[in-house]
């Protein structure tokens, strides 16, 4: 499409909304999030700023082919259970076992919401939830966006789509809405709430992924390469305290073409072997669980085998009848279904062949580790009237889809409850033009202009994380010494973001993520050389401190000075809730 | 690897202001080019996720799997119905497999 470029900063549009409960990001977080807000006071005035399309945006845009979390109560599973469970899935933490509880109490009628607005959930023969492992239900979930999207406009709220959102509107220490800019219009949105959740999702993209060098797919990637971490990047611009960052998420995929492996693999049997045929982690990981073991485990596994000559890695899917296989291929095109093709592209029977697996990127993703904002049990921020909810909110892993939305729902209560004792100040003027700025700066440099594209540093930035900060081609491994050039070439690249420029406004999107990025990659640095200690393997390894530092039994956390620029790094205590042995589920 | 236009298919969705896909890319990367027909316009950028595919109203569009990955050349083409799914996969070989489900409503 062509689209009018605007020469000055006077030619671009603003507008400006007022609204009581913002909320920045519509995916499973932010559905959930108005879902219950409107539920809860349905004259409340709810809006989603939506970067994408409400419909298929966020992580499950291609679907989901179970849900992760249950707890199926007539086998007595239990909320306590659960938080165990999770606790010993991350190493026996530490986790916010405060949050993790609260999220799962609420997360049986959460799941169930899905059910009755329509998602198909397969069921056994005594007609309860079909279990996949001890937490993990199948779902038919090709449709779950849509589903959860057209709920969240039902009830209605009003969704703004093609809203990337740049920056918090401040009132001195208070958030007080968010601005951002349309993707399509090119204008500036300034959105006024007396709320704000932010539910952007995790932050992809920050390390280059393995299939970037050979081939021309980018984002054979296991999270929504959409995701960049603006949420996580709003909050630490605006001072927001960031927890457990260096508490990456890597997952076990397909090799060649990111796919699923770890859970779906399991629940049909399909194990993990080596070149040599062995169940490796039966026969190198029983003393930490073997198939049940944690599951940075269950990633170090298959790429320790290829460092130490045992490669390549599998999962074992010759073990299937042609039956199986197919339903394991329906699964397959419920959350990723270009692998499905992928498979056909090789003319590959999984029946007859194993299908080759190797470990992904690293990511940022509150909803699977502890990564994002510290949040208190309302899910506020440490920045007045920002809440946080999802993949972006920190301490409280393995939510999944259910608990992400669950957490969105006690972010929407704990937002109203909040909302009724506040008054919105007026609009800050002069902050909001420094932003529309600094937001199409980039878009207005004129076409001889000789600069950087968001693209080239974006690649230039992957390229740094991934062999200075532990990446995927360097196994995961980092040292003090990379760690510091990392940093140092961190600030060079965010210097020199005034230089980058855009043609268009999908460019102008492209420019915005890898500021985002940079700012989440300089604060994610900060915590992996704060954790001098090896406390996940894989997740996070360091060559010069290999072993467990009990005194780092605590959360290490970070908030960025807004005015300096100064990232001050300290940490919080653990406090065990749920009592038991720590790494036993 | 990107979608695939099948340009006699494209009608650009006439009646639309912006093409069904255009809608839908979570990447923001379909658009029209100056023949009015979709395509996306970083290919490298692609997910994979299939909603444009999905959404198409003409079946113009396929997910294609770069040479890089896979071998040329096999097709996954998804049959949006009432409440179901039908994909249709046809492998290198010119092997045929097809799945059909509930997409919305109870699974029985």
């Amino acid at each position: 499409m062509t689209e009018k470029i605007p020469k000055s900063l006077e030619e671009i549009p603003a507008e400006v909304i007022e609204t009581d409960l913002l909320i920045v990001g519509g995916g499973n977080a932010g559905c959930f999030a108005a879902i219950e807000a409107k539920t809860k006071n349905p004259s409340l005035r709810v809006t989603i700023m939506e970067k994408a399309h409400i419909s298929r945006s966020g992580a499950t845009a291609a679907g989901m082919d179970a849900i992760n979390t249950y707890l199926r109560t007539d086998k007595g599973e239990t909320p306590e259970g659960l938080v165990k469970w999770s606790r010993a899935q991350v190493g026996g933490g530490p986790i916010r076992e405060d949050l993790a509880l609260s999220n799962a109490k609420i997360l049986n009628e959460t799941v169930d919401m899905l059910e009755e607005w329509g998602l198909p959930f397969l069921k056994d023969e005594e007609g309860h939830k079909q279990l996949r492992g001890r937490f993990d239900v199948s779902i038919h979930g090709e449709q779950l966006k849509p589903i959860m999207a057209e709920k969240a406009m039902e009830m209605g709220a009003q969704v703004f789509n093609r809203v990337a959102a740049t920056n918090l509107l401040m009132d001195g220490d208070r958030c007080v809405g968010a601005i951002g800019f349309g993707v399509r219009d090119g204008k500036l949105y300034v959105f006024r709430a007396k709320a704000t959740i932010v539910s952007t999702g995790g932050a992809c993209g920050i390390y280059k992924s393995p299939t970037t060098d050979y081939s021309s797919a980018h984002h054979q990637t296991w999270m929504s390469p959409f995701n960049v971490g603006t949420g996580y990047a709003m909050g630490i611009r605006g001072g927001a305290e960031m927890s457990s960052l260096e508490q990456r998420w890597v997952a076990t995929r397909t090799k060649d073409f990111s796919g699923p492996v770890d859970t779906l693999s399991v629940a049909f049997g399909c194990m993990i072997i080596n070149a040599k045929g062995e169940k490796v982690m039966q026969v190198r990981y029983a003393d930490k669980g073997g198939d049940k073991a944690a599951r940075f485990y269950r990633l170090t596994a298959p790429m320790t085998e290829w460092l130490e000559g045992r490669g390549p890695t599998y999962i074992d899917t010759t073990v299937l009848t042609p039956e199986a296989a197919h339903e394991l291929k329906e699964d397959l095109l419920n959350e990723r279904p270009s692998f499905v093709l992928f498979l056909a592209s090789r003319g590959h029977d999984i029946t007859k062949e194993p299908v080759e697996i190797y470990g992904s990127d690293p990511y940022i993703v509150g909803g699977h580790t502890g990564s994002g904002y510290w949040v208190d049990i309302k899910r506020m921020t440490t920045v007045s009237g920002l809440f946080a909810a999802g993949e972006t909110a920190g301490g409280n892993p393995n939510k999944f889809v259910g608990g992400c939305g669950a957490e969105g729902r006690l972010a929407a209560r704990g937002a109203l409850e909040y909302l009724e004792k506040v008054k919105l100040p007026p609009l800050d003027t002069k902050q909001v033009e420094k932003e529309k700025e600094r937001v199409f700066a980039p878009l207005l440099r004129g076409p001889e202009y000789d600069g950087v594209t968001g693209i080239e540093m974006e690649e230039r930035m992957q390229r740094l994380m991934d062999e200075y900060a532990g990446g995927i081609h360097q196994f995961y491994r980092m040292n003090e010494e990379r760690l510091d050039h990392a940093l140092k070439n961190l600030k060079m690249l965010k210097d020199q973001t005034k230089y980058l420029y855009a043609k268009d406004l999908h460019g102008l999107m492209n420019v915005h993520e890898v500021i985002d990025r940079l700012d989440v990659a300089e604060v994610l640095v900060h915590h992996l050389k704060y954790r001098k200690e090896t406390r996940w393997p894989g997740w996070q390894t360091r060559m010069d401190y290999p072993e467990i530092d009990p005194k780092l039994d605590c959360f290490v956390e970070s908030s960025r000075d807004p005015k300096s620029g100064e990232i001050k790094m300290f940490t919080r205590p653990y406090e065990q809730i749920i009592p038991g042995d720590r790494t036993k589920p | 690897m990107p979608p695939k236009t099948d340009k006699e298919k494209c009608d650009s969705c006439k009646a639309e202001k912006e093409t069904l896909c255009e809608q839908i890319c979570p990447g923001d990367l379909m658009t029209l080019g100056e023949d009015k027909k979709a395509f996306c316009r970083m290919p490298r950028d692609c997910w994979d996720c299939m909603s444009c595919v999905k959404a198409c109203p003409k079946s113009a569009l396929e997910t294609r799997m770069p040479y890089q990955l896979g071998y040329h050349v096999a097709r996954l083409i998804p049959m949006m119905g009432t409440n179901t799914i039908t994909w249709t996969c046809i492998d290198i070989n010119g092997k045929v497999e097809r799945f059909h489900y509930k997409n919305r409503g109870s699974d029985e």
